[in-house]
């Protein structure tokens, strides 16, 4: 049992994070500042072309560069690593750097390692390479075509997935509906950006055949075994440090290029090796670029606005390889039909290669294409039925009693009350006086918008994800742990160890307030660490919203067994039964007579040196470890006709939206922005609206700025914060942000996750936003980014077509 | 080979180094690698993220657009001249307290670009302080929080300057 809301001390607290003040003062040690003896620094030399062979490499004169260690093709490296780890089911292989022919420009050719990054980029000038341009995949639906070149030869098409699932009688539903909504939609490819680039040290000891990495990949005890393939070192020889990273947004999962680059060129020269991405490397070859999808999108409602179904279909372009197979568009199944009741859903996906650098995840992995597609159908629906968008979502809500709630694909909606959460938005919106500031604007020429949207944020995700997509039998994945392990030492100091990383989220202030709430201590007197995967207990990582979940879970139940320990050696120092002691205050007592106490100090202090004073056959030692398992998730059914549980942790937001566009110039500025988020029991105020407007942040970037774009001959025309647009101070307004706690009834104290709400609900607001304020020219926004010159160009045409 | 080198001093936090470096190597490369200062980070290398803005002379530059040739007997502080005995300056204090970072990479870069801020404007205006940051980039927070955090930072600044006694004692 975990403790009542109201008898807690620190769980809900708003507190400083702890993570703080090394970061501060630059002390925290991300990869690029990590440094070990006789380390050597890598360089890549990366592909002119989107789509050629490689006829001929000549490295001589790069190899005769004195500070040169090491030069290495794809070949080369081919003898001491493998391909990249990836988990689609079609046989689509990534090398670390290319062999025979590359598949978007900035793929890895040649990598070299030398006594500085200065020498190793000097050496790639030096290399001369024989090229065989050939035909240029561009985008997903030229690639389609039957007579489209093979961006994999071994295939037979560059449509490497092609699917419909169907949950439900969707043709019934339509047919009986009295209004299809339709709308074809285009979701622009992003990239998560982090500000520090992916980066790894391998350091290979050829005598003991252990291979030590230190690296900014955050899935740690995962990366362990998968990566051991690709670096051909069975798992329990390799070891995975955790490092802080300057971000992820999804982006850092596994590194399995970075690694490998990094690992075959110590492999090679027997030296540790960095390879520290650029920026040009980042943004044109991470292998973790987002969802870039055109959406057959259909609604179908009553003339009342009751939703009964909802058809999408997807083509989706995937880039050069496919190393997460469709997790992007699995991930969006989870909430596919958002906060509403739905009969039935079908979703097609047509998952396209082409020559462009590989999607793999960026913060909402996907549901956040999903809230954007169903909100603009929902948009679309209030205006052709006529009904307004508030009443319109009201009337189709999942209400408050209908929770544990299955919905249509087979995930589980823990708990909500999402009409709760739009109630409390519109509290603080004061929709009338906007709608009335709006008109009065119009008045003078002016074009305010006002936009709301409703809709999920998924959290705590189970592995059965990255395999419920291929058919047949269910055989996947589906553990997806998290521990810790919380130690108290002879003079009674608590320290609390992860084994999953930082990577811009709060796990140490998560795991310290949760320690200190179960050990009654303050979270300030408790040390916390990260181990490393040789010493690690079961962990998946950082990612999915899925760490404040999981920690808290993994720490109550380290908590609960260090406590029978501590009770038990208490007991016997106070000759009293175990079930009669309470911890207050670093002590334990008996209860109702506090002079009868000893101190953890005491106690740890019995514990580890005083054998012979402990109750019998007990061990030395005081510490409690725990592995918390996914708190619900089941298996999907073989027909794949329900998905399983795969994460059910749901939370829920409401945003309202109030922007100015000036049609002149397309510049949207913002009047107002309110954010209601439910994600279960607070845990700290503060970080968690740190995540939500930093997630509005980025959401507004993709919504308004953001797209990695190529030209025809697959070039990347993004490749540095001059092109790829971030959102700056001057873009970003002030977000009123509130909360309502609908708890868990799955996950200890009520949790979820919010770490991707606020990128994932942004979008539709303020594309909701956008529209409403150019309704006088009928304006129907189907695609993002919402660029200026877009908005002057629709605002152009629709004046061409009024004949105004 | 001996050539290609040349000598430099450079005063970092108060310490001055002594160096040969190539006349290529980035003021930041010298910074985070020969005097081994490792909290001014490397974002982009093309002068657009802000990360590794460091103070040459008070006045904030990117480190990784400058020569360390260039700042040959100049004056350079970093994150790490912000503290003092560990303690944190009132502007750390203050993104401490309104939580102004989240992965804290792009951190040191705002930190001094927000203290050569308050160097010259002791009571920025929030259109002030934005449009001081708008050159670094911060892919997390949202930028909310940094601006409170100026906000705080410069109120607490300025506290601390009015009790200070005449002769320069803290009363």
């Amino acid at each position: 049992m975990t403790t009542k809301a109201n008898e807690r001390a620190w769980i809900g607290k708003d507190i400083k994070r702890r993570e703080d003040p090394s970061l501060l003062m630059g002390h925290a040690t991300y990869v690029n500042d990590f440094k070990v003896t006789g380390m050597l620094h890598a360089a890549v030399l990366r592909s002119p072309y989107a789509h050629a062979r490689i006829l001929s490499i000549d490295t001589r004169a790069a190899r005769e560069l004195p500070g040169v260690y090491a030069v290495l093709t794809g070949k080369d490296a081919a003898e001491v690593i493998g391909p990249v780890p990836a988990f689609c089911a079609e046989p689509v292989v990534e090398p670390a750097i290319a062999i025979d022919k590359v598949r978007y420009a900035g793929e890895a050719v040649v990598v070299v390692a030398a006594e500085s990054r200065y020498i190793a980029e000097d050496a790639l000038d030096l290399i001369e390479i024989e090229w065989e341009p050939l035909p240029v995949v561009a985008d997903a639906v030229s690639g389609m075509q039957p007579d489209a070149p093979l961006v994999h030869e071994n295939l037979t098409s560059n449509v490497v997935y092609d699917h419909v699932f169907t949950f439900g009688d969707v043709d019934g539903d339509f047919a009986q509906a009295d209004h299809i909504i339709e709308r074809r939609l285009r979701w622009p490819r992003a990239t998560a950006a982090p500000m520090e680039p992916n980066g790894a040290v391998c350091s290979y000891d050829p005598a003991k055949g252990t291979m030590e990495i230190w690296s900014n990949t955050n899935m740690l005890n995962s990366a362990s075994w998968v990566m051991s393939g690709m670096l051909k070192i069975p798992p329990h020889k390799l070891n995975f440090y955790p490092m802080y990273t300057g971000g992820s947004f999804g982006s850092k999962h596994f590194l399995g290029k970075t690694i490998g680059i990094a690992g075959a060129l110590s492999k090679v020269t027997g030296r540790p090796v960095k390879f520290m991405e650029d920026r040009i490397d980042n943004l044109t070859a991470n292998d973790s670029q987002g969802p870039d999808r055109i959406y057959d999108a259909q609604l179908a409602v009553t003339k009342d606005g009751k939703f009964l179904s909802l058809r999408l279909h997807t083509v989706d372009d995937y880039g050069a390889y496919f190393i997460f197979a469709i997790t992007g568009n699995t991930n969006m199944m989870a909430q596919i039909t958002g906060p509403y009741t739905f009969k039935s859903v079908e979703t097609g996906i047509k998952a396209v290669l082409t020559n462009k650098n590989q999607q793999m995840l960026f913060r909402g992995a996907g549901s956040d294409v999903g809230n954007w597609v169903l909100e603009r159908l929902v948009d679309a629906a209030a205006g052709e039925l006529g009904i307004d968008g508030v009443e319109l979502r009201r009337r189709n809500f999942i209400q408050p009693d209908q929770f544990p709630y299955k919905m249509p694909t087979g995930n589980i909606y823990d708990s909500g009350n999402y009409p709760g959460v739009l109630n409390l938005a519109l509290e603080h919106f004061n929709l009338d006086a906007w709608r009335e500031e709006q008109a009065r604007a119009r008045q003078e020429g002016r074009y305010l918008g006002i936009g709301l949207a409703t809709a999920q944020q998924r959290s705590t995700y189970s592995s059965t994800e990255f395999w419920l997509h291929n058919p047949g039998p269910a055989t996947g994945l589906n553990s997806t742990p998290e521990s810790v392990r919380i130690g108290v030492g002879p003079t009674g100091g608590v320290t609390v160890t992860m084994f999953s990383p930082f990577w811009g989220n709060s796990p140490e202030t998560v795991v310290a307030q949760v320690a200190a709430e179960e050990l009654s201590i303050d979270p300030s007197e408790i040390n916390v660490t990260y181990d490393s995967t040789a010493h690690a207990l079961p962990s998946a990582g950082p990612g999915g919203s899925r760490m404040t979940v999981m920690l808290s879970g993994a720490v109550h139940g380290a908590a609960t067994r260090l406590k029978d320990k501590i009770f038990k050696i208490a007991a016997h120092m106070l000759e009293a039964s175990p079930d009669d002691l309470e911890m207050v205050a670093g002590h334990v007592r008996v209860k109702g007579a506090p002079a009868s106490t000893v101190s953890l100090a005491d106690i740890g202090m019995r514990a580890y040196w005083f054998k012979l004073d402990l109750p019998a056959d007990m061990e030395s030692g005081l510490e409690g470890t725990f592995t918390y398992d996914h708190p619900y998730t089941t298996k999907p059914s073989d027909d794949r006709k329900d998905l399983g549980a795969f994460y059910p942790i749901m939370g829920h937001a409401a945003h309202l939206v109030v922007v100015e566009v000036d049609v002149e110039t397309g510049a949207v500025t913002f009047k107002k922005y309110v954010a209601v988020h439910d994600v279960g029991t607070i845990l700290n105020p503060r970080s968690l609206q740190g995540q939500i407007r930093g997630g509005i942040a980025q959401g507004i970037g993709i919504t308004l700025l953001e797209e990695v774009c190529y030209d025809e001959d697959g070039q990347n025309l993004t490749s540095t914060f001059v092109d790829y647009l971030l959102p700056s101070s001057n873009d970003v307004p002030n977000i009123e942000v509130y909360h309502q706690e609908t708890p868990s009834p799955f996950t200890a104290y009520g949790v979820k996750g919010g770490g991707e709400g606020g990128r994932m609900v942004a979008p539709p607001a303020v594309t909701s936003a956008i529209e409403d304020a150019l309704k006088p020219f009928g304006v129907k926004i189907n695609e993002m980014p919402i660029t200026p010159e877009k908005i002057v160009r629709w605002v152009k045409e629709a004046q061409a077509r009024q004949g105004t | 080979m001996e050539d290609e080198f040349m000598p430099v001093r450079i005063s970092v936090n108060g310490t001055t180094h002594r160096l040969f470096v190539e006349p290529r190597r980035t003021l930041l490369d010298v910074i985070r690698e020969d005097i081994g200062l490792t909290g001014t980070n490397v974002g982009c290398e093309h002068g657009s993220c802000g990360a590794c803005t460091v103070l040459l002379d008070g006045i904030s530059v990117r480190a990784c657009l400058m020569l360390a040739v260039q700042a040959n007997n100049h004056e350079v502080m970093t994150v790490e001249g912000l503290a003092h005995n560990g303690e944190m300056h009132p502007l750390q204090q203050a993104f401490w307290e309104k939580q102004g970072l989240q992965c804290g990479f792009c951190t040191p870069g705002f930190l001094m670009t927000a203290y050569e801020l308050l160097q010259h404007n002791s009571n920025p205006s929030e259109e002030e302080i934005r449009y001081a940051l708008s050159g670094n980039i911060c892919r997390c927070t949202g930028y909310q929080h940094i601006v409170d955090a100026i906000r705080l930072a410069a109120q607490s600044m300025q506290e601390q300057a009015a009790a200070t006694t005449p002769s320069g004692t803290t009363a």
